[in-house]
């Protein structure tokens, strides 16, 4: 397997579109902090206009990098499902297309195995996504923006709500937010790929996973109650932004938050599991799917 | 000789359409054996089934006497193949299309081995161009180095002179012939075309709607005994009455103008014969039955050879 998974991983390094998502990445980063370094304070301004009388804040020193890392996030990680699919989506359908899924077939290996390492090369891109959108938007904010305490922003119900995270409980919690949406992506990395059985060209299934993770997610913004029982406990999109959760600190009795603490921890766990299900259930499909495919192309 | 490919009632069905009827043929051990049948017979199925790429509605298959369903990947290890065009890995380079398949195939990739394989198609100066810069008859040349870089006990190659000028053509008939004579191979090659199967087959079959017409050794079947001659003369229904009324009778084909079937070593002798009697001979031709009779399968002429099923 490891053999098979290397050639996979060399195949992906060598086809131009592999950096789309790279340039992608880091074009909309290198945007949004030089916007945030040009008018960052008439964000600020605009964010904490409905506290500035309640709530003290230098809002020069807000703009770091770790703040930065979080308005970034927020933005790209509703994108990244689409670069992440344009590569997983390829995986069946890229071969097919090229005419090289018959040889690669007709090779002394498992249609099992084929699924498995396409689903490894996919996921693996998708870690090597992330790590640089964490270089990007974590590590090069900090050199641009520096450190300092983490503001965040939160609406919670009807009501508004900020969040002090000090500097040195920060990064602990970008780390497992990464993880986090290593796992969430992994899904739409699983579902690409599923999908790209399917088809003979990459297209299809790329336009097929997101119009499926549109369609999701507009369902997991309903807030309908039949819909908030019986449908959205039960799509993978629901969960897509769980990573949020690292950023939710506990506060005491005098709004004063906690170090170190998590809000819902059982909430995220739950979240990740849903997700992992996911994952496996949209795996063994596709292998089961494809072990019976007759291949024509 | 021991039998190589055995397939035994194989039928394929799609959507309730039969590709493949009751197909059953035997490949023994050295042959180079000719998959003949026109476009749409059946055949790429048939060897797309030998290559696992589809399942099969029924029947059974057996390579090196072992079944293909319960030892795919023992049997697939010692299967070289070309299926129809020879699609590689456009982006990366011969060498690196060869090294990927050759991994795959589970052998020991070594840098000597690769250029070998790519010398022996004429392909080691090209080594590390990328195959998008190849023209069709390199990619074919390519796709056979990769077919053969594990060193296979059986190649199969579905129409492996598909879109190749004759220069390709002929290198690759000398190919099939040497992988065959001098290194023993078992070849079974697919064509839709009779001319190309008779000069590097030695045993054939010829199918038609996915069913067996034909199956048997090249050399009994083109029988120069069943040779064809089609005449055509000043006036065919007096030629033929005096043809009807010499020593040739016998030859004379029913319900044809003038077509005689006979030993092709007869036909200097006939045409002696037919000056003598006057005939104003416009032409002369002769084919090989089982050509007309491939041909009848194409044009549904409804011409059944002697030998056919």
């Amino acid at each position: 397997m490891w053999h098979l998974l290397q050639i996979e991983l060399y195949k992906i390094s060598k086809r131009p579109r592999t950096y789309i998502a790279f340039v992608a990445i880091t074009a909309i980063v290198v945007i949004f902090q030089f916007a945030f370094k040009a008018d960052g304070q008439s964000y600020m301004d605009l964010m904490l206009q409905s506290v500035k009388d309640t709530f003290a804040f230098d809002r020069v020193q807000a703009i770091n990098g770790y703040f930065m890392c979080y308005i970034i996030l927020n933005t790209l990680l509703i994108q990244v499902p689409i670069l992440v699919a344009l590569i997983a989506a390829d995986s069946i359908s890229g071969e097919a297309n090229m005419g090289t899924l018959r040889l690669l077939i007709s090779k002394p290996i498992s249609r099992t195995q084929i699924i498995l390492v396409k689903f490894a090369a996919a996921t693996i891109f998708t870690i090597f996504l992330l790590i640089w959108m964490a270089v990007t938007s974590l590590f090069f904010s900090i050199l641009i923006f520096g450190t300092g305490d983490m503001l965040i922003f939160r609406s919670k119900g009807d009501e508004s709500q900020i969040l002090l995270i000090t500097s040195d409980d920060v990064m602990w919690r970008y780390y497992a937010a990464f993880a986090y949406a290593t796992v969430a992506l992994t899904v739409i990395a699983a579902l690409s790929l599923f999908l790209s059985i399917f088809a003979e060209n990459s297209i299809g299934p790329i336009i097929a996973t997101v119009c499926i993770v549109i369609v999701c997610t507009i369902v997991s913004n309903i807030n309908v109650p039949i819909i908030d029982k019986h449908v959205k406990p039960f799509l993978f999109t629901s969960y897509l932004v769980g990573w949020k959760g690292f950023f939710y600190i506990n506060t005491d009795a005098d709004n004063n938050t906690i170090k170190g603490s998590l809000e819902n921890w059982p909430a995220i766990r739950r979240s990740l599991l849903i997700l992992v299900a996911h994952i496996f259930v949209i795996v063994w499909a596709s292998i089961a799917v494809f072990k019976r495919k007759d291949i024509l192309s | 000789m021991a039998a190589i490919i055995e397939v035994n009632n194989l039928s394929k069905q799609f959507n309730k359409i039969t590709v493949v009827n009751n197909l059953s043929f035997t490949v023994e051990e050295g042959d180079v054996y000719g998959f003949l049948g026109q476009n749409g017979a059946g055949k790429s199925t048939t060897i797309r089934m030998l290559l696992t790429l589809i399942k099969p509605t029924e029947g059974e298959i057996s390579i090196f006497g072992k079944k293909l369903q319960t030892h795919r990947s023992e049997i697939l290890s010692q299967v070289g193949a070309v299926i129809e065009k020879p699609d590689l890995y456009k982006y990366l380079s011969a060498y690196d299309n060869l090294s990927i398949f050759a991994r795959l195939s589970g052998i020991k990739v070594t840098k000597q081995l690769l250029m070998k394989q790519l010398q022996m198609v004429g392909l080691d100066d090209r080594a590390k161009d990328k195959v998008k810069t190849f023209s069709q008859g390199m990619k074919q040349r390519l796709g056979i180095a990769v077919a053969l870089i594990h060193n296979p006990s059986l190649i199969i190659l579905d129409e492996p002179t598909n879109g190749l000028d004759p220069q390709g053509i002929a290198d690759m008939r000398n190919l099939i012939l040497m992988l065959s004579k001098e290194l023993g191979k078992t070849v079974l090659i697919s064509s839709h075309l009779l001319s190309e199967i008779e000069v590097i087959a030695n045993r054939m079959i010829i199918i038609h709607k996915g069913q067996k017409k034909i199956e048997g050794s090249v050399t009994e079947l083109l029988d120069p005994a069943h040779t064809m001659i089609d005449i055509d003369s000043t006036d065919n229904v007096a030629a033929r009455e005096k043809i009807a009324a010499s020593k040739w009778a016998s030859y004379l084909q029913q319900d044809k103008a003038l077509q005689l079937m006979m030993n092709r070593t007869a036909v200097p002798s006939l045409i002696k014969d037919l000056v003598a009697m006057d005939i104003e001979l416009l032409s002369v031709n002769s084919s090989h039955s089982l050509e007309n009779y491939f041909l009848s399968l194409t044009t549904n002429s409804g011409y059944v050879a002697p030998f056919a099923n």
